[in-house]
């Protein structure tokens, strides 16, 4: 069996305030792969991605990111470990390719200008070498951060909120960056609220809620366990409310009465569709038209949130 | 890969780009403390320091030469180190220094190798500058060297240590002008320690600058208020303290990480 790029274990953070940012963690990152982590704001994502590149110390467990504990062994796990903060934490005064060479010497790479010069040019960077920092749009300050991250040339990137606040041609353009890193064998471990951003391109899906991961999944897999459809009729004539001959289905009524609506669970063998419809056509409930819709991995990470929240 | 016990690329990452820094900012770097020097000099060594008597044989205008130096020296390290390690936090990209494979004896290299060199480039400059208006002459160069370059190092660490500290710009400037600056004027930077009256004599001795001056001006004049081996034992002694409390910074994480 291949050992995980990255392993965790039992990793809890206090912080001196007494906040629990992170309650017994334990998760594996295949090599290879790219994992989502998703959860809400102040869930615990940023504490533990922050935990495994040694930004923030654990109070219990530990991290062994490619063979090597994160703080017995840190010169060799810090070489492996790439990380795009949320924050575009940049020094205004600085041009793009010293900024970049500076991140290189930092990380123990001896100076290569021909490798700085083809990440430059891999991002679209390489015409505003010369530019400060301060010159920059957000879109290319964010570049510009991922290739201070790969300067080092890392095995493992960590994406925190990679496309937060950036347009949608630019969130593109990243995604695309990330499935090329992907496939020159670079592990991603992304941070993300944008569902859609998971849902496009993560491997693996972890969520993780008030400190704790409730969940860690194949995404397609988790996408077939949990996921639900639902059924939209429009009605030939609004209604005011569900009829009670209908209470067996569970239906709702959109607001101005036009169309109901019919949660079924797609994997199971009797959807109750038929048997809806034939009892519509009894009580002379016509609809003019009709749809189904395959529940997202919104719906789904939002009823896993809730249900938690609910406990 | 294995990783090197030692990153010697990260501390000349460090000191390049605190260096360019400095040469980005030349003027303010450079300029601004070698016209302020140079005001002293008119001011104390040519309008005071005329009317003034030779302290011992020394003319009043070479005598304040190793204690504008050691001015300067105070100064300009405590706030390149301070401002070095200060900036990064507060612009948030001190998240890189301390997810990079380098160890605090490393950073430390880095940030307070830089912020020596810039303050000793500009002592050697302001003697420079100084040698046009008096007559220099050194009588134990190289204990002058190693006076600049001890305390230039002892300043840099307490300065490394102002700026981990510091949560505002106030708090980086608050000590070098309440505390060191004051010091430094009523330590003898600008006459002897003989000279006064007692009861401030005796008080003057508990002032530590005293001895970084004294023995900085005993290498140039072979004159010194507090044993010369007294001076050196004290400067080391800080550098000490200093290098005590930054362990203690990094083995606890005080303001670098939560």
């Amino acid at each position: 069996m291949v050992p995980p790029v990255i392993s965790i274990r039992n990793l809890s953070k206090v912080y001196a305030g007494g906040d629990e940012a992170l309650r017994d963690v334990s998760l594996d990152i295949a090599r290879g792969e790219i994992f989502a982590l998703l959860g809400p704001n102040g869930a615990g994502k940023t504490t533990l991605i922050s935990i495994v590149c040694g930004i923030v110390t654990p109070t219990r467990g530990t991290v062994v990111a490619d063979g090597h504990d994160i703080v017995r062994d840190y010169r060799a796990a810090r070489r492996k470990i790439g990380l795009v903060p949320q924050e575009l934490h940049t020094d205004a005064f600085e041009t793009v390719l010293a900024t970049v060479r500076f991140s290189r010497g930092l990380f123990g790479r001896p100076p290569d200008d021909g490798f700085v010069e083809t990440l430059l040019k891999d991002l679209s960077l390489w015409d505003r070498r010369a530019s400060k920092m301060m010159e920059l749009s957000g879109g290319m300050k964010r570049r510009v951060m991922i290739a201070k991250a790969l300067s080092h040339e890392p095995d493992i990137l960590f994406l925190d909120e990679p496309t937060a606040g950036v347009d949608v041609e630019l969130r593109r353009d990243m995604w695309a960056l990330v499935r090329r890193l992907r496939d020159s064998g670079v592990t991603i471990i992304l941070t993300t609220h944008y569902i859609e951003e998971a849902q496009e391109m993560a491997d693996r899906v972890g969520v993780i809620s008030k400190g704790a991961l409730i969940l860690v999944e194949e995404k397609k897999a988790l996408m077939r366990k949990l996921g639900k459809k639902q059924l939209t009729l429009n009605l030939a004539e609004p209604m005011l409310r569900v009829p009670p001959e209908l209470a067996d289905w569970h239906l709702a009524l959109n607001a101005d009465g036009q169309e109901l609506l019919y949660v079924f669970d797609a994997n199971e063998e009797r959807t109750g569709i038929p048997s809806l419809l034939r009892r519509m056509s009894d009580l002379g409930i016509a609809f003019k038209d009709l749809h189904t819709r395959e529940s997202s991995l919104e719906d789904i990470f939002v009823g896993l949130v809730s249900t938690r929240s609910g406990q | 890969m294995s990783a090197p016990m030692f990153n010697r690329h990260g501390i000349w990452a460090i000191y390049r780009f605190e260096m360019a820094r400095a040469l980005r900012t030349l003027l303010q770097s450079l300029v601004t403390p070698v016209i302020t020097t140079s005001l002293y000099f008119v001011v104390f060594g040519s309008a005071i320091g005329s009317r003034m008597t030779g302290m011992g044989n020394v003319p009043y205008g070479a005598f304040i030469v190793p204690g504008l130096v050691m001015l300067s020296l105070f100064t300009q390290s405590l706030f390149n180190a301070s401002f070095g390690i200060f900036f990064p936090k507060f612009t948030g990209t001190i998240y890189e220094m301390l997810s990079a494979p380098v160890s605090p004896f490393e950073i430390v290299t880095g940030y307070v190798g830089a912020a020596a060199t810039k303050s000793i480039a500009l002592g050697l400059v302001i003697l420079a500058c100084a040698s046009l208006f008096v007559p220099i002459h050194i009588l134990h160069p190289f204990w002058m060297v190693a006076f600049l370059v001890l305390v230039a190092l002892a300043f840099s660490l307490f300065g490394f240590i102002i700026g981990i500290w510091a949560k505002n710009f106030e708090q980086i400037q608050s000590i070098p002008m309440l505390v060191i600056t004051p010091l430094t004027f009523l330590g003898g930077a600008f006459y002897s320690v003989d000279m006064l009256p007692q009861p401030w004599r005796t008080v003057t001795l508990f002032n530590p600058i005293v001895y970084l001056i004294s023995g900085f001006r005993w290498s140039f004049y072979g004159k010194a208020d507090v044993p010369v081996g007294l001076s050196l034992l004290l400067t080391l002694g800080f550098c000490a303290l200093c290098l005590a409390v930054i362990a203690w910074i990094f083995r606890t994480g005080y303001r670098l990480k939560s």
